[in-house]
C-alpha cells in the first residue's frame, strides 16, 4: 500500500480523512474483523470462566451477610421463590431468575426464625434498595439493611450510616409509621425518621408498607404450611 | 404510569445525565457558545438515544442472556454501526443539516452518554418502554445542559474574565455552579 | 511528522501533555469515581491496562488492519480489554468494581485511548508505544489521583480512608456532589494557568533587558 501520510485526528477534528485508495477487497476487510472478534471472544470466554465463579460466590456471600443481618443470624437460609398463582414454591419452574423470592432463615434447631425480604423504590436522589427481616408469627419487622442507595452524602446517606435509625427498625410493628423526632408516642409501629432526612426516611419505611402489604397474604399461607418445619409457629 | 414519569422526569432533572450522572460530557465542554449549535447537537443526541436505547433491549432480551460477557462489545458495535448509518442516512435526506451538524455526528460515537445509557438501562433492567423514556428524559436535559451552558457562555464572552479563568477553568466552574442548581430537583417526586 | 525520541515519548504524556489536564480528555470518569483516592487509583490502574494492552495489539498488528476498518478494530481490541478489565476486577475487588460502577465499561469511549491509538500506536513500533502508552496511562492516573485527593480530603477528610485533619473537622460535602467534581478541575486548571501567567512575566522583563527575543514556553 502507498505510504500516505494521514493527518492526525485530534480529538474534535471531525474532518474526514483524505479519500484512501481502495487497494483492499472487502473480503480481507471483513475477515480481519472476523479473525479479531474471534480471537477477542476467546479471550473473554476465558477469562470469563475463571472470574465468573469468584463473582457469584461474592455475592452470594454479600445476600448471607445482609439475611444475617436482618434476621438475627440465622444458620441457614433457604430462598422460596413467588410462583405465578400467588404461592411461595421451593422449586416452582426450572428458570427462577425472572420471580419475585424471600428468603427464610432456619436456626440451629431448624425451626423457622423469619423471612427476609427486599424491596426497592424511588428514594429523594434515586432508588433505594434494603432488605429487611419479617416475623409472619408476629407481624413484626426484625431488621433493616440498605443494600443500594444514593442518597445525598450527609444528609440522606444516613440512613446508612446512623446505627439508632437503623436500630428502631428491629422489633417494630408493621405498618410502620413513621414520626419526627419529638413527636412519638411511643407506640409499637412507631420509627422516628432521620432529622433533615425525613425524605430518605419515608422512603425506606414505605418500601418496608409496600412489601410487607403485597406479601403478607403469600407469605402467611408458606409460613403455616407443612413445607416450614414449623414447632408452634415462628418466635 | 407514575414510575415511567418518574423515569423520565428522574433522568431528565433529578439525575441530569451531563450534570449528576457526568454522561456526554466532551460535547458539553466543547460546546461553542452558540445556543442554536447547542440545541441541533442535543437534537442529535436524542435521536441516537433512542434508538440505542431501542437497540438495547432487544439486544438483552434476545441475543445476550446467552452471552452476558459480549455485552459491552455488542454494545460498541451497534453504537459505531448506528451512528455510521444515521450520518448516511443524514447525508443523502438532508445535505444541508449534515453541513451543519459537520463535527457532531463522528463524535456522538465516543460521547459516553450514548454507551452510558446502554450501560445503564441494563444495569436497572429497564424494559423496552421504560428505556425508552430513559432515553428521551436523558436527551432532553442533555439537552438542556447544553442550552444552558451555551447560552452562559454566550453571556460572558461580552463579560470581563480574568485572563487565568479564560477557557476551560471557567467553563468548568460555571459547570459546577449548574451541577448544584439541579440539586434543587431532588425530591421532585417524594411521595 | 516529527522524530521524537524515546524519552519524550515517555515523558509528555505524564504532564506537559497530559490528558486530562492539558487535553481535557477522559473527563467523565475524571470527575465520576474521583469521589475517592481509592477509586480513582483503581481507574487510573484500570484504564492504564487497556491502554498499555491496546497500544501493543494495535502497534503488532498494525500492517494488517486495514485502514478502512481501522477505528472499528482498535474499537474492538480497546473494548475487548476493557470486559477483561471489568471481569477481572468484579472477581478480585468486588467493593471497589461496584464504586465505579457502569465508568469501567466507559472506558471504551475514553477519547484518550482511541487517540492514542489512532494518532501513535498504529504509526510506531512496538517499544515506542509501550513509552507512549505508559506516559499517557501514568498521566491519566496522576491527573485523577489529584482530583481524588482533593475531593477526599476536604470532602471526607481522610485519604485513603486515613483520617488527616482530626475530629473537629467539619468536611466540604460539596467535594463529594457531582459539583465537587467539576469545582475541583475547574479550579486545578485555574490554578494552572495562573501558574503559567506568572512564569510568563518572570521571564519577560529577562527577555526585555538582554534586548534578545526567545521563544517562551518552547514546545517540545
Amino acid at each position: 500500500m502507498s505510504e500516505r501520510k494521514l493527518p492526525m485526528a485530534e480529538p474534535g477534528d471531525g474532518a474526514p480523512p483524505p479519500p484512501v485508495e481502495v487497494e483492499v477487497s472487502s473480503f480481507r476487510l471483513v475477515g480481519t474483523l472476523t479473525v479479531a472478534g474471534a480471537i477477542a471472544g476467546l479471550a473473554i470466554v476465558l477469562i470469563f470462566q475463571w472470574a465468573q465463579p469468584r463473582i457469584e460466590a461474592y455475592q452470594a456471600m454479600v445476600l448471607r451477610q445482609a439475611i444475617t443481618e436482618v434476621l438475627g443470624g440465622p444458620e441457614r437460609y433457604e430462598t422460596v421463590f413467588l410462583d405465578s398463582d400467588g404461592a411461595f414454591k421451593a422449586n416452582p419452574v426450572a428458570d427462577t431468575t425472572g420471580l419475585d423470592r424471600i428468603y427464610v432463615g432456619y436456626n440451629q434447631a431448624d425451626d423457622p426464625v423469619g423471612v427476609a425480604v427486599v424491596g426497592a423504590e424511588a428514594g429523594f436522589q434515586d432508588v433505594i434498595r434494603l432488605i429487611f427481616g419479617y416475623d409472619p408469627g408476629t407481624g413484626n419487622v426484625l431488621g433493616m439493611k440498605v443494600l443500594e442507595s444514593k442518597e445525598t452524602p450527609g444528609l440522606g446517606d444516613k440512613i446508612e450510616k446512623d446505627s439508632t435509625f437503623i436500630r428502631e427498625f428491629q422489633e417494630v410493628a408493621t405498618l410502620i409509621q413513621g414520626v419526627k423526632r419529638g413527636r412519638e408516642s411511643g407506640a409499637d409501629e412507631e420509627v422516628i425518621m432521620i432529622t433533615g432526612a425525613t425524605i430518605s426516611s419515608k422512603a425506606i419505611i414505605d418500601i418496608i408498607n409496600h412489601r410487607v402489604a403485597a406479601l403478607r397474604d403469600p407469605i402467611d399461607s408458606y409460613w403455616s404450611s407443612p413445607a416450614v418445619m414449623t414447632t408452634g409457629g415462628g418466635s | 404510569m407514575g414510575d415511567l414519569l418518574w423515569i423520565l422526569v428522574s433522568a431528565m432533572l433529578v439525575n441530569n445525565f451531563t450534570l449528576v450522572l457526568f454522561l456526554g460530557l466532551c460535547p458539553f465542554m466543547g460546546v461553542s457558545g452558540r445556543v442554536s449549535t447547542a440545541i441541533r447537537m442535543g437534537a442529535a443526541n436524542i435521536f441516537v438515544l433512542t434508538i440505542t436505547s431501542m437497540t438495547a433491549s432487544f439486544l438483552n432480551a434476545f441475543v445476550l442472556p446467552y452471552a452476558p460477557y459480549l455485552r459491552l462489545i455488542s454494545f460498541i458495535v451497534v453504537i459505531a454501526s448506528l451512528v455510521q448509518i444515521v450520518e448516511t442516512v443524514i447525508k443523502k435526506v438532508s445535505p444541508t443539516l449534515f453541513r451543519e451538524l459537520g463535527i457532531f455526528l463522528p463524535l456522538i460515537t465516543t460521547n459516553c452518554a450514548i454507551l452510558g445509557l446502554a450501560i445503564f438501562q441494563t444495569n436497572r433492567g429497564y424494559d423496552f418502554v421504560e428505556g425508552l423514556f430513559f432515553a428521551v428524559g436523558g436527551g432532553l436535559g442533555l439537552t438542556l445542559a447544553l442550552v444552558l451552558m451555551a447560552s452562559i457562555r454566550e453571556q460572558t464572552e461580552l463579560a470581563d474574565v480574568p485572563a487565568m479563568a479564560r477557557g476551560m477553568g471557567l467553563v468548568l466552574i460555571l459547570a459546577g455552579s449548574l451541577s448544584l442548581a439541579f440539586m434543587g430537583f431532588a425530591g421532585l417526586f417524594s411521595s | 511528522m516529527r522524530a521524537t525520541t524515546p524519552q519524550q515519548d515517555l515523558l509528555r504524556g505524564i504532564w506537559r501533555e497530559n490528558p486530562v489536564l492539558v487535553q481535557l480528555l477522559g473527563l467523565c470518569p475524571a470527575l465520576a469515581v474521583t469521589n475517592t483516592v481509592a477509586n480513582s487509583l483503581a481507574m487510573g490502574l484500570a484504564t492504564f491496562f487497556v491502554l498499555l494492552g491496546s497500544s501493543i495489539l494495535v502497534s503488532t498488528f498494525k500492517t494488517w488492519i486495514p485502514k478502512q476498518v481501522r477505528i472499528s478494530a482498535y474499537i474492538l481490541i480497546i473494548a475487548t480489554f476493557v470486559t477483561i478489565a471489568d471481569l477481572v476486577l468484579n472477581a478480585l475487588v468486588p467493593e471497589i468494581h461496584k464504586a465505579l460502577g457502569a465508568f469501567i465499561a466507559l472506558i471504551v469511549v475514553n477519547c484518550m485511548i482511541l487517540g492514542r491509538q489512532e494518532a501513535f500506536a498504529s504509526k510506531r513500533p512496538v517499544p515506542r508505544a509501550i513509552l507512549d502508552a505508559v506516559g499517557t496511562g501514568t498521566g491519566f492516573l496522576v491527573a485523577l489521583t489529584m482530583i481524588g485527593g482533593f475531593r477526599e480530603v476536604l470532602g471526607y477528610g481522610t485519604f485513603l480512608g486515613y483520617p488527616v485533619f482530626g475530629s473537629s473537622f467539619e468536611p466540604w460535602i460539596i467535594m463529594i456532589l457531582p459539583a465537587g467534581g467539576f469545582f475541583t478541575l475547574g479550579f486545578l486548571l485555574l490554578g494552572f494557568a495562573w501558574w503559567e501567567e506568572r512564569k510568563k512575566e518572570r521571564i519577560r522583563p529577562r527577555r526585555w533587558i538582554h534586548g534578545v527575543t526567545h521563544e517562551v514556553g518552547g514546545t517540545v
